[in-house]
């Protein structure tokens, strides 16, 4: 582009980078972008997910024993709120593409809330494990009043071994979504920010957008990570 | 950001002082950047081969302590390994050209590319601290249960950062090149307009996406299991070390394919411009790129023929292995035929390239024996593995490398080295590969283990001569540096446009290119027509005249 040409086209935007034809064509590789790294991040959990599986498959009472340390109501608790999260992320996007100023503030701000809801729910499941020796790998020495909350059958025979693996993988696998939790919380942080300012509407989304899409894999992740620990 | 880009203003002197680099987005000082840190990558690597060499010299060793020789091989691996081949050149000569060869101003995401670089460069200096703190002996392979015993200490953990960082490094440059390929492409160019070099960094991002991110996932947890004894690794505390075995080589060879195929991408280019004929079977060695992505994912169990994995999943490796044949094959054979009845011209990328040809045949022909396994289990872990992969990863990789740089230079830096030292060099490598690594089939064959600091006395002839090898390969390594930086002296002549007579796009901006690549956005064109182009008298290089085939 010769310089007037850019500085007309730039002018029609200020948040059009220079290496980029026009707006439509940066909002298309931005989430090209965004699409490929998050097919690298499904990798990178996929690790975890291999190491479930080929734990499950050698020691399957291990697992079958060890979730009735989990409680089942705190994670459906922590699903609601990630999908309704979702639900505010996405419209959240199409509250920036009609340039709703005060809508799209209001719904981003509540997917920051359900987050951190979301976090403080799993502190408590955290804390309980952790106050009653439920810890990953060589240090998983539970309470007496953790085996006491066990179902009668299981308390009867000697518990299964690897104990301790199951719990590393809960907590590898759960402390990583945290982590992501964590990252997305501060994204909407970013973004309640430059709403503020006014920076978003239908000419320029493209942060939105691609947070919310971030946001979606995190949530799909626990979706994943909820029926495999609590409920099988 | 910037203001008009005024002739004389490449983007060499576009911003000056050293803030202007080292907070650049510019993907071509940022390819600049990569290409120092690199190449003193090889350099530091190259120091460890030379002392391993040494030491081998006599059959008792005697050079270092058998502690030291440990720790030499593991840094020379893992430093050749983790920081020269796999970014040497999609993060460096890639980086470069991408944008250029598409008519790009610059990557997707020029910020990102600079994060890239950054976490890098943290990684090889990771890498450089484990040499002081020590204590990783472990190979370059890290396999647990060895590596996360409690005598490891404090240099496994620094290293897993080191290989977890740079694994991010490469993840990100893989999304800059899929988005930019796929987006920033000039108008006209369609998919089978680019050149060859674009496709081998296609499929290669594929696989820096796709499977970078589980060697990051294996280092996260092999550096929690030392730290928190998880028990997922480590046999002590219930886990699985064939597990980790399992993740790395997941990893780890579709990474040999991050090396070869943009090497192969550059043996593309080059084979073609150096012969004045358009390159034979594009469609075809475009698509083996991909095929050779995508089968390489299937056959990492190769490594693993003899960790007691089942006699099924051995065999059905080894098939799928040798499926990696025809692709590679399909690509060599189109490149000679492209030579046939061409009229070649010995330049140094050309030497390079002939060279290529004669080591990566033998480097993949060798792999069938590893990947068949009645005769896999005899050679595992002898010097026949060594000289495999040194035939592919040095013979091929760093040699098409090094025919990259020769290629680009006049690109890249605006001058022209000279020719007589190129040449030269690249005989000299060629000649003192061979007898370097010649002599390791040989002894392999014999049943010479590799890592051992001793070796018995019947094999001190050959392993002599592989050292006496070593130093000519280091001898003419040198002379390409020297030729090279040479030419950036006042006497250096300057490099015209288009040096080569090559049809693809970078070679239509100024050497050294404008800040913004090209003063006016270039239309997408046949990267191989050379019909169109005609040599000027003196070094002034070729134009093109008449109208070029639009793509
Ligand atoms: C691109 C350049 C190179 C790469 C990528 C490379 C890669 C490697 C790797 C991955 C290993 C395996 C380390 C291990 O067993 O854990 C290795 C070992 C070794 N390399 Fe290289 N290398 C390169 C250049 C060289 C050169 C130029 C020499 C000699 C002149 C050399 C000599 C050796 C020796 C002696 C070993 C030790 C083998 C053993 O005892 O197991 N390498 N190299
Ligand atoms: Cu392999």
């Amino acid at each position: 582009m010769s310089a007037p040409t850019q500085r007309a086209a730039a002018a029609a935007s200020p948040f059009l980078q220079v290496h980029f034809r026009s707006m439509r064509e940066q909002l298309d590789t931005a989430k090209l972008g965004l699409w490929l790294f998050l097919a690298s991040e499904l990798l990178f959990f996929g690790g975890l997910f291999v190491a479930y599986s080929v734990f499950r498959a050698n020691h399957p009472d291990t697992f079958l024993y060890a979730h009735h340390f989990l409680d089942w109501r705190m994670g459906a608790l922590n699903t609601s709120v990630l999908i309704a999260s979702s639900l505010t992320a996405a419209w959240s996007v199409r509250s920036a593409q009609l340039g709703r100023q005060a809508e799209l503030r209001l719904l981003l701000l509540a997917t920051l809330v359900l987050s951190s809801m979301f976090l403080v729910v799993k502190y408590f499941e955290y804390s309980h494990k952790l106050h009653n020796g439920v810890f990953w790998g060589a240090a998983y020495q539970p309470s007496q009043e953790m085996l006491a909350a066990l179902p009668a059958a299981l308390r009867a025979a000697p518990p299964p071994t690897n104990l301790g693996t199951f719990f590393s993988i809960y907590f590898l696998m759960t402390g990583l979504h945290g982590i992501h939790v964590l990252i997305g919380m501060g994204l909407y942080l970013w973004l309640i920010r430059r709403a503020g300012r006014g920076d978003f509407g239908p000419g320029y989304y493209v942060p939105v957008d691609a947070v919310a899409l971030y946001w979606h894999l995190v949530d799909m992740i626990w979706i994943f990570l909820f029926p495999l620990f609590y409920l099988m | 950001m910037s203001g008009a880009a005024h002739a004389g203003d490449s983007y060499l002197t576009h911003g000056r002082g050293l803030r202007s680099w080292l907070l650049t987005v510019d993907h071509k000082r940022i390819g600049v950047m990569y290409l120092g840190v690199i190449v003193g990558t090889l350099i530091l690597g190259g120091v460890f081969a030379l002392a391993l060499r040494l030491h081998l010299w006599n059959a008792g060793g005697g050079l270092v302590s058998n502690d030291t020789y440990n720790r030499l091989f593991t840094l020379h691996g893992a430093v050749m390994v983790f920081l020269f081949v796999i970014p040497g050149i999609p993060s460096a000569l890639g980086n470069f050209v991408l944008p250029l060869q598409v008519g790009a101003k610059d990557v997707a995401f020029p910020r990102v590319n600079l994060l890239s670089f950054y976490l890098y460069l943290a990684g090889a200096v990771l890498f450089l601290v484990t040499l002081v703190v020590g204590g990783l002996d472990t190979g370059w392979t890290l396999y647990p249960p060895y590596s996360l015993e409690g005598a490891r200490g404090l240099g496994i953990l620094i290293a897993l950062v080191g290989v977890f960082l740079a694994g991010f490094s490469s993840i990100l440059t893989g999304v800059n090149f899929i988005a930019t390929i796929h987006k920033l492409r000039a108008p006209g160019m369609g998919w089978f307009d680019l050149p060859l070099f674009l496709w081998a960094l296609y499929a290669t991002a594929i696989i820096q996406i796709l499977a970078t991110p589980v060697l990051g996932i294996t280092a996260a947890l092999g550096f929690m299991e030392r730290l928190f004894h998880l028990g997922l690794f480590m046999p002590e505390y219930g886990g699985d070390p064939v597990l980790f075995q399992h993740f790395f080589w997941f990893y780890s060879h579709p990474a040999v394919y991050i090396m070869i195929l943009p090497a192969m991408g550059i043996v593309s280019e080059v084979v073609s411009v150096f012969s004045r004929k358009p390159i034979f079977g594009y469609r075809f060695i475009a698509m083996s790129s991909l095929a050779i992505a995508v089968i390489g994912f299937l056959v990492w169990g190769h490594h693993m023929f003899v960790s007691g994995q089942s006699q099924w999943a051995n065999l059905v490796f080894s098939f799928l292995t040798l499926l990696v044949a025809i692709p590679s094959a399909i690509k060599t054979f189109n490149w000679l035929a492209t030579m046939y009845k061409g009229a070649i011209i010995l330049k140094t990328p050309m030497v390079y390239v002939l060279t290529f040809f004669a080591i990566f045949g033998v480097g993949g022909l060798t792999g069938l024996f590893l990947g068949i396994l009645a005769t896999d289990i005899p050679l595992h872990d002898t010097y026949f593995v060594v000289a495999h992969f040194h035939f592919v990863m040095v013979g091929a990789v760093m040699i098409a490398f090094l025919a990259g740089v020769h290629y680009w230079w006049p690109k890249m830096t605006g001058r022209l080295y000279d020719e007589r030292l190129g040449v030269t060099s690249a005989v000299l490598v060629f000649l003192g590969f061979n007898l370097t690594f010649i002599p390791q089939f040989i002894v392999g064959i014999a049943g010479m283990p590799r890592r051992y600091a001793t070796y018995a006395v019947e094999f001190q002839g050959q392993n002599r001569l592989s050292t006496v090898g070593a130093f000519v390969l280091t001898a003419g390594l040198v002379l390409a540096l020297w030729g090279l930086l040479a030419s950036l002296g006042k006497a250096g002549a300057r490099a015209p446009r288009n040096p080569w007579g090559a049809a693809s796009l970078e070679w239509q901006a100024e050497s050294p290119p404008s800040h913004h690549n090209f003063e006016v956005p270039p239309d997408g064109v046949s990267p191989y027509d050379y019909t169109t182009l005609k040599e000027l008298p003196g070094d002034q290089g070729w134009v093109v005249v008449g109208k070029r085939e639009v793509a």
